[in-house]
């Protein structure tokens, strides 16, 4: 039996799903921008500083970790099948799970869409007179922009992840899925708190974690509802988890009256044994870590005799787009255990950081998710933001093939005619003459015999029409004067 | 059609699957989930005690040995004046029964409020493979009492130690029974971190300054 809070009668509220449908809009049109803001991100030297750092912390911290087991390969082809196996009947496990979850006192609800989340996290806030709601990070409710609906309805949310709150005051997105306030540097949050909490400027780190810790502690004890997301949900007995090292989401599933975790229909897994192996890799691979501080399993509603946790247990299973890759050449992505490692190791992400790929999920995994969640039409660069070096695809802890997955939606956008004129043009032309030997050999032969005057007596060409964005940055190599099938003709 | 309808109706189709499930297909699901096979196991330390205090120690936690649960007071009475910390705490109701007053520790048996800065719990097992505590909620045992003090100290039995999670699950499933989970259940790994701002580590955050754990036997 599953349950809905609209059909137990009380109307959606229809401002805040469409203001956060507005702001999704916002936000995909912003992915359709990763070429005109990357210029400014590389050039950038605070953003370039904090990258670095992100190499040497979560980087060389996986490498460690994961050295330090003697199954590493055993762990990830497990770890896959076992994502494998829910996706494969990811019906009947999500039914599991919804059974196993409302026997123990949960209310199961299922959202189409983000602005579905929303407006049946509004619903639950009216039913049950929530004036404050404290969250712990999660990507999910970034996806739906759900505080922006949540204040609308009226109801104060605060953000208690560390970097969540800090970029909740500065009103910026995260620009990491893990360390989500990577862009921004100490002088910049002490100034930050300085001006919003109105207390003497504190320069040092641990002052303005302790200073964050003492503001955020009063709402957590007054909160009436905490917000969570899940890393994942187990089908066996109805849990889902989340996986932090603050200790802001035991606060946000401990204290508050009423809990609210939500996450993607995706997240299923089967049983607390196969939930052991992604522990396995989860943190060694975002973190560098053997093992978050905490790891809070959440099952059902409290005892009638205990002192603490919530009364009522509400979970949102959203789709969001991740039904149409389903039973596609792209469903491997939804193995995705968002550890943010392909995103660590990208050489591109590692240039330009977060922001630039316009929308919640950054890096390889962005420049996927994005695209289908969202739609090929409203992220054309990020399907390129690769050199294919396939440093994401090595580290993924769930083996997915990401640049494999990159191609193919390259693939598509060329199927379904979404590319510039100009390159549609040029394949075309290319095409047209390729399919003609005989002027092709012409063609390549005046080609090769005009680079090689381009050249010079140094042999390197700085500028190559229609081709600025290769010379810009270095100068290409000239040919020698023939082509390969002459030189092939002449030895033969 | 409900959303929920609607959802598990797209994944059928995009499966090439029609109608509901059938019979067979939830019972390979069910023979999965009652099975819940374990998967490969790292190496792990050959001496459990010793190696739970390895990891622990390097997450930060500290890690003291005592004989008995009679030396468990003065152990810990050591440990706070060490630390200038205050000798009040909070603790679970299973271990107020021990000799606090006569180890100097003023002691209350009830859940940690937000101004307690000692919470003393014990924990359901502790997993050797990452000097891990698994703490279950309950009225003898609230959620609190190892979160919102500063210093959250926990007494550990050597015979409650276990090498893994898999082996955590199975205790789990052995003792208590058919709804096994609590409503919260929570592996505890070192004091409350955060390392946000600039990737500097800072311990802390919202939970725990500091974690301890007696080991008892």
């Amino acid at each position: 039996m599953h349950n809905n809070v609209h059909a137990a009668g009380l109307p959606p509220t229809q401002d805040s799903a469409l203001i956060s449908d507005i702001l999704i809009i916002i936000m995909q049109v912003a992915s359709m921008h990763f070429k005109a803001r990357v210029g400014a991100k590389l050039a950038d030297v605070k953003l370039q500083a904090a990258l670095k750092k992100l190499q040497g912390n979560f980087v060389k911290g996986r490498a460690d970790r994961m050295a330090e087991l003697d199954n590493v390969e055993a762990l990830r082809t497990h770890a896959a099948a076992i994502r494998d196996r829910v996706l494969n009947n990811l019906d009947v496990y999500l039914e599991e799970f919804e059974k196993n979850a409302t026997a123990r006192g949960a209310i199961v609800h299922w959202a189409e869409t983000t602005a579905d989340v929303n407006r049946i996290v509004c619903e639950l806030a009216q039913r049950y007179h929530v004036k404050k709601a404290v969250k712990s990070k999660s990507m999910v409710s970034e996806e739906c922009a759900l505080n922006d609906a949540l204040e609308a309805a009226g109801v104060e949310v605060v953000e208690t992840d560390l970097g969540e709150y800090i970029l909740q005051l500065a009103k910026e997105p995260p620009s990491h899925i893990i360390a989500p306030v990577i862009h921004k540097g100490r002088d910049e949050i002490s100034d930050l708190f300085a001006a919003k909490h109105q207390l003497p400027r504190k320069t040092d780190i641990g002052e303005l974690t302790l200073e964050a810790r003492q503001m955020l502690r009063r709402h957590f004890l007054t909160a009436d509802m905490g917000i969570s997301g899940a890393n994942f949900i187990v089908a066996e007995t109805g849990t889902t988890l989340i996986v932090t090292n603050e200790g802001n989401g035991r606060m946000t599933t401990t204290l508050p009256r009423v809990h609210v975790a939500i996450t993607g229909i995706e997240k299923v897994v089967p049983t607390l044994e196969d939930v052991t192996t992604l522990l396995r890799l989860l943190p060694r691979s975002a973190t560098g870590q053997t093992i978050s501080n905490y790891i809070s399993f959440t099952t059902g509603t409290k005892d009638a005799e205990d002192a603490f946790g919530a009364e009522h247990f509400h979970i949102i299973l959203l789709d969001g787009g991740r039904t149409k890759l389903i039973g596609t050449d792209m469903q491997e992505m939804l193995r995705c255990i968002r550890c943010g490692a392909c995103m660590n190791h990208c050489p591109v992400y590692q240039n330009v950081g977060g922001h630039a790929y316009g929308w919640v999920y950054p890096g390889p995994m962005g420049s996927i998710l994005t695209p289908t969640y969202v739609g090929l039409e409203n992220a054309l660069d990020l399907p390129h933001a690769s050199t294919f070096c396939n440093q994401c695809g090595v580290v993924c802890p769930v083996k997915i093939p990401l640049p494999d997955l990159m191609r193919k939606l390259r693939e598509k956008q060329v199927e379904r005619g979404l590319r510039p004129w100009q390159e549609r043009f040029a394949f075309k032309a290319w095409s047209w003459v390729a399919q003609r030997p005989a002027l092709y050999a012409i063609a390549a032969r005046v080609g090769a015999r005009a680079l090689k005057w381009m050249g010079g007596s140094r042999k390197l060409i700085h500028h190559l029409p229609f081709a600025g964005g290769w010379t810009e940055g270095r100068d290409m190599p000239a040919p020698q004067g023939k082509t390969f099938r002459e030189l092939y003709g002449e030895r033969k | 059609m409900s959303a929920r309808d609607n959802i598990l109706a797209r994944i059928r189709t995009a499966q090439g699957r029609s109608g509901a499930p059938g019979a067979e297909e939830r019972a390979a699901v069910a023979a999965h989930l009652n099975s819940h096979p374990e998967g490969p196991r790292p190496q792990q330390a050959s001496d459990p005690v010793a190696g739970f205090a390895a990891c622990a120690t390097k997450l930060s936690t500290t890690v003291d040995q005592v004989a008995g649960m009679a030396e468990v007071p003065p152990a810990i009475a050591r440990y706070l004046e060490q630390n200038n910390l205050p000798k009040a705490a909070v603790c679970w109701p299973e271990l107020f029964e021990l000799e606090w007053e006569a180890a100097g520790i003023k002691i209350e048996a009830r859940a940690a409020e937000g101004s307690d800065l000692v919470g003393i719990t014990s924990a359901f097992c502790a997993i050797a493979e990452t000097g891990t505590l698994l703490t279950l909620s309950g009225p003898r045992t609230p959620a609190t009492t190892s979160l919102l003090p500063e210093t959250h100290i926990a007494v550990v039995r050597a015979c409650r130690m276990v090498r893994s999670m898999e082996d955590a699950w199975k205790l789990l499933r052995d003792e208590r029974g058919a709804s096994f989970m609590p409503r919260a259940a929570n592996f505890i790994s070192g004091p409350s971190r955060t390392a946000d701002i600039e990737q500097t580590l800072v311990l802390g955050a919202h939970g725990p300054y500091r974690v301890h754990i007696v080991l008892v036997g």
